[in-house]
C-alpha cells in the first residue's frame, strides 16, 4: 500500500460506515418490506403451505363492489376533506401572516398549534363527548328546544369530515403562513393602487404566490386523511368505511394478508398518484415540497 | 386584505368573528374532555353532577377505579413512554447522521439517496405497519425453517412497534437536522482546524453545539409523534398495548371518565413541554 492511498482508503471505509445505518433503516424497513408487501399480494394460497403466482387478489378486490366502493369513497371524502381544510385555514393562516402583527402573530400562530401537541385519540374523545346523543350538543339543541328529541350527532358522514379537518388543520396553517409571509406586501399595494379588486388581487397575487405552500398542505392532509384510520373508525362507526379499516380485517381478523397486501398496495398507489398529480399540477419537486412540509 | 390597505368595517368584523369561531372549534373538544374528567357520573356526558376528583384518585373501595389507581392505564403509560423514549433516541442519532452524510458526504448516489429518505414520509402509517409486520413474519418463519431458532422480536409487539414508527419518524429527525446544518458557516470548522484543532475537538466543540437546537427540537417531535402515533403501532402491536391504543380499546366499549382524567393528564404534560421548549428558544434569540 502506498503512502497516498492509505487516508484514501481510510476515507472511504469511514464512508461505509457511515452509511451502513441509514442504508439499513431505508433498506430493512422501508424497501425491502414493499418488495415482501408486492410479492405477498400476488400471490394466491393453493393449499396448506403451497402457494402460486395470480391476480386473484386484484381480481377480488375489483370483482366485489364492496371493496372498491369504499376505496372510491375514501378517495372522495379525503378529497373534500382536503378542500374543506384549505378553506378553513386560509383566512387564519392569511390573519396570522399578514393581519396580525408581530408577538400577535406569533402568539396566534402558536395557539392555534396547541391542540395538535394532544393526541388525536383525546381530541376524538372530545368530538365524541360533544356530538353523541347523550352528549353536550345535542342535549344543548334539546334544552332549547331546537329538536323534539336528542339527536345521534355522531355516525354521519359529515362528522367524519369534521373529525378529519380537525386533525388536518396544522399541517395546512404552517405551510400556508410561511408561504403568505414571503409574499412582498407592496406587491398587494401595487396592485390595489393600479384598481384590482380584492379577488382580482386573491387570483392573481395570492394563489400564485401562496401555490407551492397550497400544494405542500393539501399533499400531506390528503395522504394522512387517506391513511387515517382513528378517526373515521370511532366518529363514523359501522357507517364509516374507510379503506384502512378493509386492510386491517383483512390482515389482523381475517389472517388474509395476501388480500390485506393487495389492498396496502391500492392504498399506496393511489396516495402516491396523488402526491405525484398535485406535484405535476403545480410544478414542483418532490424533494422542496417535502422538506417545505 | 393588509393593514396598509383601508378595509371596509364589515370585513374587519368577519375576520375577527371568523377567528373567534375557528379558535372556538378548535378548544371546544379539549376542553370538554377536561371539563368531564371531574364531573361526578359514571359516564364522561352532561348533565353536570358536581365536582369529583375520583377519576384520578379513587380506589377499588369507592367503586371508581381512578387514573393512579388504574394498574392497566397506567401499564400502558408507561409502555408509551419507553417506546417514545427507543424511537427518540434511534431517531435523533440516525437524523443526526443522516444530516452529516446529505450536507457533506462526497459519494455517488447522494442525491438519490437523500429522495429516498423522505419516501416514509408519504407512505400511510398503516401501509407501513403492515409491510413491516409481514416482512418480519417472513423472515422469523424463514430462521424457523432453517436453523429451528424462533426470533421472538420479529413478532408482533414491541419492538416491531418501535421499529414501525422509528421507519418514518427518522425522516422527519433527518429534515430538521439536515436544515440547520444546511445553514451552518463552515469558515467557523476551518478557523478551529487552522488553529490546530483536531477533527474530533472541531465536532465536539463547535459543529454539535451548533446543531443542538435542532438535535433537541427533532427529540421534542419524535417523543410526541411516537407517543401519538397509532396507525402503525395498531398494526404491529402485541400484548403489551401503549396509551393510544388501550385507548382506543376503551372508547369503542364506551368509557368511564377515566379516559378524560388520562387525556387532561397527557394535555397538561404536552403543554409544559411545549412550554419549555418555547422558553428554550426565547432564551436563544435573546
Amino acid at each position: 500500500m502506498t503512502g497516498a492511498a492509505a487516508p484514501r482508503l481510510q476515507a472511504r471505509l469511514m464512508l461505509g460506515l457511515m452509511l451502513a445505518p441509514p442504508l439499513l433503516w431505508l433498506f430493512a424497513l422501508i424497501v425491502l418490506p414493499h418488495v415482501d408487501l408486492a410479492v405477498l399480494s400476488f400471490r394466491e394460497r393453493l393449499g396448506p403451505g403451497e402457494y402460486g403466482r395470480s391476480l386473484e387478489q386484484y381480481r377480488t378486490f375489483f370483482g366485489e363492489p364492496l371493496y372498491w366502493h369504499v376505496f372510491v369513497r375514501t378517495a372522495v371524502m379525503s378529497a373534500i376533506a382536503t378542500l374543506l381544510t384549505l378553506l378553513m385555514a386560509f383566512p387564519v393562516a392569511w390573519t396570522i401572516a399578514k393581519l396580525a402583527r408581530g408577538r400577535l402573530g406569533a402568539l396566534l400562530l402558536v395557539v392555534c398549534l396547541l391542540p395538535f401537541w394532544v393526541s388525536e385519540t383525546v381530541r376524538t374523545l372530545g368530538w365524541m363527548i360533544l356530538l353523541r346523543e347523550s352528549g353536550v350538543l345535542p342535549q344543548l339543541l334539546y334544552h332549547l328546544g331546537l329538536t323534539a328529541a336528542p339527536v345521534e350527532l355522531l355516525y354521519h358522514d359529515a362528522t367524519i369530515l369534521v373529525g378529519l379537518v380537525y386533525t388536518s388543520l396544522l399541517f395546512m396553517v404552517v405551510p400556508l403562513v410561511n408561504s403568505f409571509e414571503s409574499l412582498d406586501n407592496s406587491l398587494i399595494e401595487a396592485a390595489y393602487d393600479l384598481g384590482a379588486s380584492g379577488f382580482a388581487i386573491l387570483r392573481e397575487i395570492v394563489i400564485p404566490h401562496a401555490k407551492p405552500g397550497i400544494t405542500a398542505g393539501c399533499i400531506v392532509v390528503f395522504m394522512l386523511t387517506l391513511g387515517n384510520y382513528l378517526t373515521p373508525n370511532l366518529l363514523g362507526g359501522k357507517n364509516s368505511q374507510w379503506f384502512t379499516e378493509q386492510i386491517y380485517t383483512q390482515f389482523i381478523t381475517r389472517f388474509n394478508w395476501e388480500q390485506g397486501a393487495a389492498f396496502g398496495f391500492l392504498l399506496l398507489a393511489l396516495s402516491t398518484a396523488m402526491v405525484w398529480l398535485g406535484l405535476k399540477l403545480s410544478g414542483q419537486r418532490f424533494g422542496d415540497v417535502m422538506r417545505r412540509a | 386584505m393588509i393593514p396598509s390597505l383601508p378595509s371596509p368595517r364589515w370585513l374587519k368584523a368577519t375576520t375577527l368573528l371568523y377567528l373567534g369561531g375557528f379558535l372556538l372549534f378548535l378548544f371546544l373538544p379539549l376542553v370538554t374532555v377536561g371539563v368531564f374528567a371531574f364531573n361526578d357520573a359514571e359516564y364522561p356526558a352532561p348533565p353536570w353532577h358536581g365536582f369529583t376528583l375520583d377519576w384520578f384518585l379513587g380506589n377499588e373501595a369507592s367503586g371508581r377505579v381512578g387514573l393512579f389507581r388504574d394498574e392497566e392505564l397506567l401499564g400502558s403509560l408507561w409502555t408509551s413512554f419507553v417506546v417514545a423514549c427507543w424511537v427518540t433516541v434511534l431517531s435523533v442519532a440516525i437524523g443526526t447522521l443522516n444530516a452529516f452524510l446529505m450536507e457533506r458526504g462526497r459519494f455517488r448516489g447522494r442525491e438519490a439517496l437523500s429522495l429516498l429518505m423522505l419516501v416514509p414520509l408519504v407512505v400511510p402509517g398503516v401501509i407501513l405497519g403492515i409491510s413491516i409486520l409481514a416482512f418480519a413474519s417472513r423472515i422469523a418463519e424463514l430462521v424457523n425453517d432453517l436453523a429451528g431458532l424462533e426470533l421472538e422480536f420479529l413478532r408482533p409487539g414491541l419492538p416491531l412497534v418501535v421499529l414501525g414508527q422509528f421507519s418514518y419518524i427518522a425522516a422527519i429527525a433527518t429534515v430538521t437536522i439536515s436544515a440547520r446544518l444546511k445553514r451552518f458557516d463552515r469558515t467557523l470548522e476551518e478557523a478551529a482546524l487552522n488553529l490546530g484543532a483536531s477533527r474530533a475537538a472541531v465536532l465536539r466543540t463547535i459543529t454539535l453545539p451548533y446543531l443542538r437546537p435542532a438535535m433537541i427540537g427533532s427529540a421534542a417531535i419524535a417523543f410526541l409523534m411516537s407517543f401519538e402515533n397509532f396507525n402503525t403501532t395498531l398494526m404491529l402491536v402485541g400484548s403489551d398495548a401503549p396509551l393510544t391504543i388501550m385507548m382506543y380499546g376503551r372508547m369503542r366499549e364506551g368509557a368511564t371518565p377515566v379516559l378524560n382524567a388520562v387525556s387532561l393528564f397527557l394535555m397538561v404534560a404536552s403543554a409544559l413541554l411545549a412550554l419549555t421548549l418555547m422558553r428554550r428558544g426565547e432564551r436563544r434569540d435573546a
